[in-house]
């Protein structure tokens, strides 16, 4: 196998989902017409969701989705064993996810509201999986964009340094001529996000939700102070950031 | 011959989710047949709880990774009518097409990459790009197509980001709509050589009669609203949803069972199909009538062929809206709203079926109440009651174990379910 003049063995992999929707695993099967190039480099070992061959001489493991089960902590714990490098795969895996959405509410009234008297196995708290595991590698992003991951999957096989954008959303953003949605009323997090899916979000008029968790060296507090600057609410700030978990240490911080 | 044997398919693989087929088999006869959802809930339901009206499309695209627009749209859908906004008609538009664009990308991705290796007896999809070539590359091209229309209206392939309470915040470009117009164009040929090879395939001869439901509004084939009909023969309003649905929990599956009028019900594109043949493009008719395909069809195999069915009538359809878009200024994609208390419910056809979602707002636009039912759901019961007559039918034609199985594995995956968007 030959890319880019390197000469580079088929990387073997499993993808593995948890509490999820795997619509990050689902982008693999995206950028359908260079999919078939992107496939020659892999070695796909398990991939349930694709097929029923499930083998267990993987070297790479990509994880997607957040830990909300004990079994899932089972489950995870022998990939670890098996992987000699384990990527947590989207911001389920990453951050926890907009499922953590839920860990403000009793566990109790979840399953209460949802199955009634039924007795349901599930944890207080939709968990990231570097609280069980070790985690090699972090691909953050809901979806993750696929060209980033097409390159750190190039760079494993390459044994390449891998390193995510360390700047802000905003940097994109302005790189695609947006008109800023602060400058409409909106409160964005992108100035505080980290970089690396194109700005999508504000691309489309809609605010950066954080997806893909803090940007390198943020200055939190003059985020804070922009929007009271601005006379925006703080509360929807809040709602904001509190979306994907990805900002749990300066929220926890500051309250 | 008197056999015993267990059938205990653990997280049945090429399905979106997790799931469990167990089947046990005493002295030749079926002892038991089971469809056990093991998938852990997320709480979608408990979440919405407190959060502001316009990030909720936001949220709820999550519960599926692969109808996340179809969630979006439920959802925008349920809070418009809560709150009394009334899109304008090119917003309209802008989301039939977007979600035309997610049922091709996902029946792409059911025919050709999960569903169509049973038939060739292939693992997966891979060892059908030596075999099959012009297949793999078929499916991959109108999978890619659906993916551009929902890029082109939605800002992206999965959870889309312009999808907005009172329109959309951004219109697709005339540049980009021009270009998949010339797409759809090249492709179209593809998806006849697709259609000639599915019907090289043999489809399993298996009926249980059962309720097919759909959306149906009597002009257009159902994509987005409309009353809720069953083969049955009810007709009721969108907002009566849970007559429709009767959810009750079994002590197998952390998902949910369903039913209207029998023991169990069915969702998805040959419910669509059952209930709205006549409002199919032509093109799609012709398609349907190639395989012999006719309302009323209880063969749940034929789901596969319904899908199919339902990619000419996309691809035509998305042919005609992207005319009237490069005809409109689209301009007024968006209206303004203010919040206040409602509730109502929102009902779109997603890719494996009917879906509600349902919203309660206070004044401020804060959500108090929140309820989805997912077509998955909606199909558990059927899957599981089909599971026991196929089994039964099998074992009395002197099936093996092996067969037995497969036949199971294929049965469950023509329902094409996404199971963990079914538990949420
Ligand atoms: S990160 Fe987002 S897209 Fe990925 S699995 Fe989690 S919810 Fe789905
Ligand atoms: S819209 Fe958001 S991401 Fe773009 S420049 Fe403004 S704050 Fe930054
Ligand atoms: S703009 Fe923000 S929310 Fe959107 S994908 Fe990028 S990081 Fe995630
Ligand atoms: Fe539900
Ligand atoms: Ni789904």
């Amino acid at each position: 196998m030959n890319h880019l003049g390197f000469d580079i063995e088929k990387l073997k992999i499993g993808s593995f989902d948890f509490t999820c929707c795997e619509g990050c695993q689902l982008q693999l099967a995206n950028k359908e017409s260079t999919l078939p190039e992107f496939l020659a480099l892999l070695d796909i070992r398990n991939f349930r969701e694709i097929s029923s061959e499930r083998l267990d001489d993987y070297d790479i493991a990509l994880v997607e989705g957040s830990i909300t089960r004990q079994d899932e902590v089972e489950r995870l714990k022998a990939i670890r064993a098996q992987a000699k490098v384990l990527v947590a795969y989207g911001t389920c895996a990453c951050f926890g996810g907009m499922n953590a959405q839920k860990n403000k509410f009793p566990k109790e009234e979840c399953i209460r509201t949802v199955y009634g008297d039924k007795q349901i196995d599930t944890m207080q708290e939709s968990h990231k999986i570097s609280d069980f595991v070790t985690v090699d590698y972090s691909i953050p992003g809901c979806p993750v964009n696929k060209e980033e991951v097409e390159r750190i999957v190039v760079s494993i096989a390459t044994r390449s340094p891998i390193a995510l954008p360390k700047y802000p959303v905003c940097v994109e953003c302005k790189q695609r001529l947006n008109t800023c949605l602060f400058d409409l009323g909106e409160v964005c997090l992108g100035p505080i996000s980290r970089a690396g899916c194109d700005a999508v979000c504000p691309s489309g008029k809609t605010v950066c939700l954080g997806c893909r968790g803090p940007a390198d060296g943020i200055n939190y507090d003059s985020f804070v102070q922009l929007v009271k600057d601005k006379e925006l609410s703080t509360d929807e700030m809040n709602e904001k950031l509190a979306f994907y978990n990805g900002f749990t240490e300066y929220l926890n911080h500051e309250g | 011959m008197k056999v015993d044997f267990n059938i205990d398919i653990h997280h049945l693989p090429r399905v979106e989710g997790h799931g469990d087929i167990r089947i046990s088999v005493k002295d030749g006869k079926l002892a038991d047949a089971k469809w056990a959802v093991v998938e852990t809930p997320r709480f979608f339901e408990v979440m919405v709880k407190g959060l502001s009206a316009e990030r909720v499309p936001f949220l709820t695209s999550r519960i599926c990774g692969i109808c996340s627009i179809s969630h979006s749209l439920a959802s925008i859908r349920s809070l418009e009518r809560a709150m009394q906004i009334t899109p304008p008609e090119t917003a309209r538009i802008i989301r039939l097409l977007a979600m035309h664009g997610e049922t091709l990308q996902s029946h792409a991705l059911h025919l050709f990459f999960l569903a169509a290796p049973d038939f060739a007896g292939t693992p997966s999809a891979v060892p059908l790009l030596q075999s099959h070539p012009e297949v793999v590359e078929a499916g991959l091209m109108l999978k890619e197509l659906g993916n551009e229309l929902s890029i082109a209206t939605t800002g992206r392939a999965t959870h889309p980001v312009s999808l907005v309470l009172g329109g959309v915040s951004k219109a697709p470009s005339k540049q980009r709509l021009a270009e998949i117009k010339q797409m759809i164009a090249d492709r179209k040929p593809m998806l006849d050589k697709a259609t000639e090879f599915f019907k090289t395939l043999t489809i399993p001869d298996f009926v249980r009669e059962t309720e097919f439901i759909s959306l149906y509004d009597g002009e257009s084939y159902p994509y987005i609203g409309g009353d809720l009909v069953t083969t049955d023969g009810v007709r009721r309003d969108e907002n009566d949803y849970l007559a429709m649905t009767n959810e009750y929990t079994v002590d197998f599956s952390t998902s949910k069972f369903t039913k209207v009028s029998r023991e169990s019900s069915a969702a998805g594109a040959l419910a669509r199909f059952n209930n709205n043949y006549d409002l199919l493009h032509p093109q799609a008719k012709a398609a349907a009538e190639a395989f012999g395909l006719k309302p009323v069809c209880h063969n749940p195999f034929m789901n596969n062929v319904a899908q199919l069915v339902e990619c000419h009538h996309l691809v035509a359809d998305a042919e005609e809206i992207i005319d009237r878009l490069l005809d409109d200024d689209l301009k007024d994609i968006k209206a303004d709203y203010k919040p206040r208390a409602g509730a109502a419910t929102g009902a779109v056809e997603a890719p494996r079926g009917v879906l509600y979602h349902y919203m309660e707002t206070d004044e401020s636009g804060k959500v108090v109440k929140g309820d989805c039912i997912i077509p998955t759901t909606q199909n558990n019961a059927n899957i599981h009651y089909d599971l026991h007559a196929l089994a039964e039918q099998s074992l009395a034609q002197g099936k093996s174990e092996k067969e037995v199985e497969k036949l199971c594995e294929m049965l469950v995956r023509s329902y094409d379910p996404c199971i963990s968007c079914s538990v949420h």
